[in-house]
């Protein structure tokens, strides 16, 4: 097991799959190459969650073909659930039993003698600092606890691809750091893993290459920077004092930004993207001085997964889809 | 790094065989230990039978004849209580669903079967404790048994085999509702026609035309009349008694519908199982 896939441990051709007239993947290819993180992002309903599910066997597509850990997911499906461990969206943990119990009874499942489940569920207890709660129901956890466990379960039988399906959502900070930290730990071990996403930081800090999809099809693939650039740099981001000077202010940030400048009347913000951040911030400061216009609020944002969107699809990723019925 | 050897996949039929019973008692112990960090789960697989028997027997007992009606009764109590607790298999496995604990089966390398059968596996458990319950409140209210004892162990057997195939209609019905507020009423809405239009509190030949034949076939009927026959309870006296091949041989009818029950949910079930998605 693990060896004689050719340095890629994940290959995805051409998945399709509708639910009855809604089609949710029209065509993704993707692949990971043995031991890299693959950040998949995409706002809800593009079909993140779907193509996690055709790649983990939970789902059979209509066409298309799913190669993981050397085995096709569709003729030997068996074969893939050894090979993998599936972290979902919310904590598949069974919160009547203990931290323990649950991390024993999968590994029991993955067919390890009593024994070894026993010694497996105190080392990923131990490596997840949930020893001291271990012997604790888990609904007496914390979300970031439970999420712990979640990922312990997902990596109990060593595997070599690790799906992540959103693992950080719902999440605070300090969870996610957490999470992050875990993550970094596993590709340090070889780990090959599959994360899907709504957050572009998260992908930036762990994923070695990024698949962007919307409405089921792939939309951009590369690195984290790759990406960034296509959205051009920075969003500066100004609150004036008076909603009256939005016009002006308007003008202004046309002239130092790359990009058309949207103004808000209600929250008397303006904002544009920008080349060179810093730099444009002073411009735009200095120019609206020379125009007496009271700025009461900048700052200059990292491209975010929505900006990611606007730059290559025109619309927000939050922004209702429409269904665009049976294509 | 400790190297994890997983068991080797066991090849042909019975390696499929023992590694259901091995997943599947993993996953028994899973809900069992559900149950004994919530007993209030047991609630509705015990005080609810218990209701049961104190209404019909007082209730409705006085107009059918007092004490040989509450004699009478307790084998169709025993049947009702069993069917019904495929509505807690209904509820379990669309809990389990809507929570993506079966996402997390699914993606292990385990039985097809296992997660249906540790489910139906300890709602038997549950069912066998609401019927010791139910005969001690049986007791209480007049009903004894009068057979032998291997008759008795036989009755008993029938009873829990019975709840055990119902389960697997109860787990298809919980996969097909995928969540538990439709599952609560899924789970029981089909319970009441099935146990009522049966022998479990009347006489079936008291029943208007097709209401009669249907009783007459129902498996509850059967399972009840098994019952009865088994414990030594006597048919409720002053009514027509039933005839035909299902009521004369009522513990043979109820054993093969047990087995025509499980041949074709079973299947379904894990069929269903394959496919099924959170929703």
């Amino acid at each position: 097991m693990g060896s004689g896939f050719n340095g890629v441990a994940v290959r995805a051709e051409g998945l399709v799959k509708s639910f009855g007239s809604t089609r949710a993947l029209n065509g993704v290819d993707l692949e990971i190459p043995t031991g890299q993180v693959l950040g998949l992002l995409g706002p809800n309903g593009a079909g993140k969650t779907t193509t996690v599910r055709i790649l983990t066997t939970l789902l059979k597509p209509d066409s298309g073909s799913a190669m993981v850990a050397g085995h096709d997911a569709l003729a030997d499906p068996e074969a893939v659930r050894r090979s993998i461990g599936l972290s979902g969206q919310y904590a598949a943990v069974d919160e009547n039993l203990t931290g323990f119990e649950n991390l024993y009874m999968v590994a029991r499942l993955y067919g390890m003698s009593r024994s070894q489940s026993r010694a497996r569920a105190r080392d990923l207890l131990e490596r997840f600092r949930l020893t001291e709660d271990g012997d604790r129901p888990s609904k007496e956890y914390s979300g970031g606890m439970r999420r712990r466990l979640d990922l312990a379960g997902a990596l109990v039988a060593r595997p070599i691809v690790v799906v992540l399906d959103e693992p950080t959502t719902g999440l605070d900070p300090r969870g996610r750091m957490d999470t992050w930290e875990i993550i970094s730990e596993l590709v340090d071990d070889g780990t090959t893993v599959l994360l899907t996403t709504q957050y572009l930081e998260e992908a930036d800090q762990l994923a070695d290459s990024i698949v962007v999809i919307d409405k089921g099809k792939v939309i951009a693939r590369g690195s984290a920077d790759e990406l960034k650039n296509q959205v051009g740099g920075e969003r500066l981001e100004l609150i004036v004092a008076d909603p009256t000077d939005l016009p002006a202010t308007a003008r202004v940030l046309a002239e130092v930004g790359s990009g058309h400048p949207s103004t808000d009347e209600h929250t008397r913000k303006a904002d544009v993207f920008v080349d060179a951040g810093p730099k444009a911030l002073i411009e735009a400061l200095r120019r609206l001085d020379a125009e007496s216009i009271l700025v009461s609020d900048v700052a200059l944002h990292r491209p975010t997964l929505d900006d990611v969107f606007l730059a290559l699809t025109g619309h927000a990723a939050e922004e209702p889809v429409e269904q665009k019925g049976a294509a | 790094m400790t190297a994890i050897t997983l068991a080797p996949p066991q090849g042909g039929f019975g390696g499929a065989i023992a590694r259901n019973f091995r997943d599947g008692g993993v996953v028994t112990w899973r809900n069992l230990m559900n149950v004994r960090r919530n007993p209030e789960l047991l609630l509705g697989a015990t005080i609810q039978p218990i209701m049961f028997v104190l209404l019909f027997a007082y209730v409705f007992g006085g107009s059918f004849g007092g004490a040989p009606y509450r004699e009478f009764l307790m084998g169709g109590i025993f049947a009702q209580t069993v069917a019904f607790n495929s509505a807690f298999t209904t509820i379990g496995m669309a809990n389990d669903l809507q929570k993506g604990v079966i996402d997390r089966f699914r993606s292990l390398p385990m039985s097809r079967m296992a997660v249906l059968l540790g489910r139906t596996t300890a709602d038997m458990a549950v069912n066998a404790l609401g019927l010791v319950v139910m005969s001690l409140c049986g007791l209480i209210v007049g009903w004894r048994i009068r057979g032998s004892f291997g008759d008795a162990v036989l009755g008993f057997a029938v009873l829990l085999l019975f709840g055990f195939v119902m389960s697997w209609i109860g787990a298809l019905v919980g996969m097909l509702a995928g969540k538990v507020e439709v599952a609560q009423s899924a789970g029981f809405i089909w319970m009441f026609p099935v146990t009522f239009i049966s022998s479990a509190f009347v006489v079936q030949t008291t029943l208007p035309g097709p209401l009669r034949t249907f009783a007459e076939w129902n498996p509850v009927t059967a399972v009840a009349d098994s019952a009865r026959s088994l414990f030594g309870n006597p048919p409720l006296p002053g009514f027509e008694r039933p005839d035909g091949w299902p009521t004369d041989n009522a513990t043979l009818y109820a054993i093969l519908c047990c087995i025509a029950i499980f041949v074709i949910f079973a299947p379904l079930a894990v069929a269903k199982y394959r496919k099924v998605a959170s929703k």
